[in-house]
């Protein structure tokens, strides 16, 4: 065990824990922040994904003791009221079914425009491949990118 | 208008109504679309008033309706309270959604699967919210001393024309909730619905994209332990013996323990399908150490005898066997082509066949086949349970609750009484969650610690103790005459362990010559519904065989389709036929339409098929182009005749998803065995459809008609393995009759 300081959606934490314990674990059972959401532990499917300063990764694969001073950004700290562009457009298009998977989609969505404002259709394809949504909602999620963008630009 | 019994016991909802409320959560429906204006913001009520187990209404007027069913992302939850809404006559924007708690004394039928939700729930729950709603005018004319017949009703507001008089429904609330039940209530005509029929949004669409927590997987309690479970490698193998010593002496693990989920002489209901009975619990403080604990443990296994159990479900008691050693694909597919020639069960024989075979100009005989599937839910099994000693409580992803408290009152011990389920959304269900096990499983580790218990499985154990759609296969044959008429037909399906011919529905009905057969083997893999059981693989053969028939005959697919169609209806054989032939035209004659199908378009390898499930009707069509010598699918048409729509914008959400799941399926969907062991145990080998190989764009479009609502969740994914197929012969030349098509060297680009 070991205590560890993090910075999780813009307040300082602290946790006791297994160094080896993957982000994804302390945030959902350390800091009861379980929007992000464990689908397959190994990065194939993104329904953990987070930011680490404004970048998504696969927070099933990074172990707490690697964060250091990086600031973690959940699905519960991507915006104060639910209204990052991307939240927005994910209500306006009606994206979710099942729900499970979509924390993982649009913090990835989010990631891709902080990098990629105005992306092609081919920039959304690849940036999206790794989130997989079982429930199939795919052609939606990519036209909330695109709504998210325009209102973003 | 329409006058229906009311059938509403009063008595019970008022018995226990003093049980419901506290710590609900509700949805709001204000929330679900972009930033609500203040105005729009229903304040929460001093008291509610509850007119029958659906419906509660504030002394404000904000309303509280309970969606009963389990979610699992078909969106009943915000579906099945429009419907309760339009008749109770009520602004949408006043409405909160309940997820009621599996409550079988308060709720009609609360199980989610068979794509019969709204179909089974329409005429309840009109009836109770025109019920509520004649209560609250009945309570108006009573206070204002006039006619009840004389007081209409708008949004939420009760009228009195004469005299003006006008009040809200939170103002009669409390005198409607003590009023006698009307015995007989008026349904509204479908001409003034204001809700059904109107896109709104997920009510908890908000919930959804902030990350609130509302899965099972979710859930946490003070005092809670986290258990996972070790189940057998293989079908066919049972535990020996564990050691456990390493495991146990690693950080945060407080038990480990063989443990027996079904006793030996339970008499099984229909969805108590395991093969595993014994299973090895590992139990702890949080999810990582139980996690690496489980890796630690030292398991020997032996193999399994056969086991002969009782079920007593689908339609009769009997002991099945369920046989023991190591199955393997290979064998499976040796074993099926040698049934596949044997003689099978007739499940259906119209005229002579044979005889027609043999006076026929041209013959056509092909073989389909297809693996097993695993449902693969984005959330892998879970389930929280707090046993006590008088009673259980279990809140977890489950879409029939009702069998399983069975199983667990049994199991534990307990009078059903005092087993509360409730209904956490599901991460996906596809069929999976009609099947309980992990319940009991959770239930008794949590007996056994005497504590509350989250059990999670990994995704390796959610893909390998699994509930699979079966493997199947079909040999279709076909006569047509010499002015290309089909005079005979002849389907014989076999399946592990059951087949999927369903010999009443098209083409039977329009072929004067017509046999199926069916025939099945036994195994010890676990099976069960799998979206669109049994059609989600006849539907694909069919439609493959009917397409290279067409092309036999000469003849467009889809005109091929409507001679037979027309056939069925004008002349049909047989008096079994399950399929409306006029309903079923009309859905390819409205894809053909929006598709543009007689206009086709340079390099657009257009793939057609058609099928009646569910009660509902569905054509599709799929426009798929050659990159780089791969196939994209471009575009997909559907034409779905489901009757009412509820709720347009979502229902054709769930269309893409179906139509989604269907050409990754067709690609790529399978699992397979060796020595009775999954040969996939997570989504690095298990392939997915992705986001690069989704369709460009979907129609879904509805069929406008005033049939009573029916199947939507299941029906529009059976046919997309034909129309995929279909597309890829005229894309590649080359027929596909194995799924996935990924094995036979095609890939999605």
């Amino acid at each position: 065990m070991a205590v560890i300081n993090l910075n999780v959606n813009g307040k300082k934490q602290t946790v006791d824990v297994d160094p080896k314990t993957p982000v994804l674990w302390v945030l959902r059972e350390h800091l009861n922040l379980v929007g992000t959401k464990y689908g397959c532990g190994i990065a194939q499917c993104g329904a953990c994904t987070i930011h680490l300063d404004g970048v998504a990764v696969r927070s099933c694969q990074v172990p707490v003791s690697v964060i250091g001073e990086k600031a973690i950004t959940t699905i519960e700290g991507l915006s104060e009221n639910g209204d990052h562009p991307v939240q927005q457009a994910w209500l306006e298009h009606d994206v979710p079914q099942c729900g499970y998977c979509q924390a993982g989609q649009i913090m990835q969505a989010a990631s891709l425009l902080n990098q990629k404002p105005d992306p092609s259709d081919d920039e959304i394809e690849s940036a999206m491949n790794g989130n997989l949504c079982r429930c199939g909602t795919y052609v939606r999620i990519k036209a909330a990118i695109k709504t998210a963008a325009t209102a973003k630009s | 208008m329409t006058i229906v019994k009311t059938n509403i016991d009063r008595r019970a909802f008022l018995k226990v109504s003093a049980l419901a409320g506290g710590g609900m959560m509700l949805s709001f429906s204000w929330l679900a679309g972009c930033k609500p204006a203040p105005e729009e913001m229903a304040a929460l009520p001093k008291e509610w008033f509850e007119l029958n187990s659906y419906i509660k209404i504030g002394d404000n007027g904000a309303i509280t309706l309970m969606s009963a069913n389990p979610e699992f992302g078909s969106n009943v939850k915000t579906s099945m309270p429009m419907i309760l809404a339009d008749e109770l006559d009520v602004d949408w924007k006043r409405v909160m959604v309940e997820q009621a708690d599996f409550f079988p004394e308060r709720f009609d039928r609360q199980f989610t699967g068979g794509s019969q939700g709204i179909r089974q729930g329409w005429k309840p729950l009109r009836t109770a919210g025109a019920t509520a709603r004649q209560m609250l005018v009945n309570a108006a004319a009573q206070q204002w001393s006039v006619p009840a017949g004389e007081i209409t009703t708008e949004a939420g507001m009760l009228h009195h024309k004469t005299s003006g008089k006008k009040a809200g429904y939170g103002e009669v609330a409390s005198l409607a909730a003590t009023l006698p039940v009307p015995e007989e209530v008026a349904l509204k005509e479908i001409k003034d619905f204001k809700i059904i029929g109107t896109s709104k949004k997920n009510v908890d669409g908000t919930a959804i994209v902030t990350g609130k927590p509302m899965f099972g997987v979710d859930y946490k309690q003070e005092g809670m332990l986290i258990a996972m479970i070790a189940h057998p490698p293989a079908f066919g193998l049972k535990v020996k013996s564990v050691d456990d010593t390493a495991a146990r002496a690693m950080p945060g693990i407080t038990d480990v323990f063989i443990f027996k989920t079904l006793a030996d002489d339970y008499e099984r209901n229909g969805f108590d399908t395991t093969t595993f009975t014994e299973l090895v619990a590992v139990v702890g403080n949080t999810t990582w150490e139980v996690m690496n604990a489980k890796k630690a443990l030292k398991i020997e296994w032996e193999k399994s005898a056969d086991q002969n159990v009782i079920v007593n479900g689908w339609g009769g008691k009997q002991t099945v066997t369920i046989p023991g050693g190591l199955e393997s694909t290979e064998s499976h597919k040796l074993r099926m082509a040698e049934m596949s020639k044997k003689k099978a069960n007739v499940l259906r024989k119209d005229g002579d066949p044979e005889s027609a075979f043999k006076r026929a100009a041209k013959t056509l005989e092909r073989t389909y086949s297809a693996p097993y599937l695993a449902h693969n839910t984005m959330e892998p099994v879970n389930c929280f349970a707090h046993v006590t000693a008088d009673k259980a409580e279990l809140y977890g992803p489950i879409q029939a609750p009702e069998l399983i408290r069975n199983t667990l009152a049994a199991r534990l011990g307990l009078p059903k009484e005092n087993v509360h389920i409730k209904l956490a959304r599901m991460g996906g269900g596809f069929g999976l969650r009609a099947y309980g096990h992990h319940m009991v499983e959770a239930a008794v580790i949590s007996q056994k610690v005497n504590a509350p218990i989250k059990m999670v499985y990994t995704r390796e154990d959610d893909m390998t103790y699994g509930i699979y759609r079966p493997t199947y296969t079909a040999t279709y044959r076909a006569a047509l005459d010499k002015d290309n008429n089909l005079i005979a037909f002849h389907v014989k399906g076999g399946g592990i362990p059951e087949h999927a011919v369903h010999a009443m529905r098209f083409p039977a009905g329009a072929v004067d010559n017509y046999l199926a057969e069916g025939w099945r083997l036994d195994s010890n893999i676990t099976i069960g519904a799998f979206r669109a059981p049994g059609s989600n693989f006849i539907a694909g053969a069919e439609q493959s065989f009917l397409d290279e028939l067409a092309e036999l005959a000469g003849k467009d697919p889809i005109e091929f389709r409507l001679e037979l169609l027309e056939r069925a209806k004008t002349k049909p054989v047989g008096e079994k036929n399950d399929y409306d032939p006029d309903r079923y035209a009309g859905v390819l004659k409205l894809v053909k339409e929006k598709s543009k199908w007689t206009e086709p378009q340079p390099n657009v390898h257009r793939g057609v098929s058609a099928y009646f499930c569910h009660n509902s009707y569905v054509a599709e069509v799929i426009d798929m182009e050659m990159q780089n010598n791969k196939p994209v699918v471009h575009k997909v048409y559907a034409a779905v005749d489901c009757g009412i729509v509820i709720n347009p914008d979502a229902a054709a959400n769930m269309g893409e998803g179906a139509i989604v799941d269907g050409i990754g399926n067709a690609f790529f969907g399978e699992l397979t065995f060796v020595e009775g062991v999954p040969q996939k145990t997570n989504f690095d080998k298990y392939r997915m459809i992705r986001q690069k190989e989704a369709p460009k764009s979907i129609e879904v479009h509805f069929v406008k008609n005033e049939h009573d609502p029916t199947g939507l969740g299941e029906p529009l994914f059976p046919p997309v393995f034909a129309a995929v197929a279909n597309a890829l012969y005229k894309a590649t030349g080359k027929r596909h009759y194995q799924q996935p098509f990924l094995k036979e060297g095609i890939t999605l680009g």
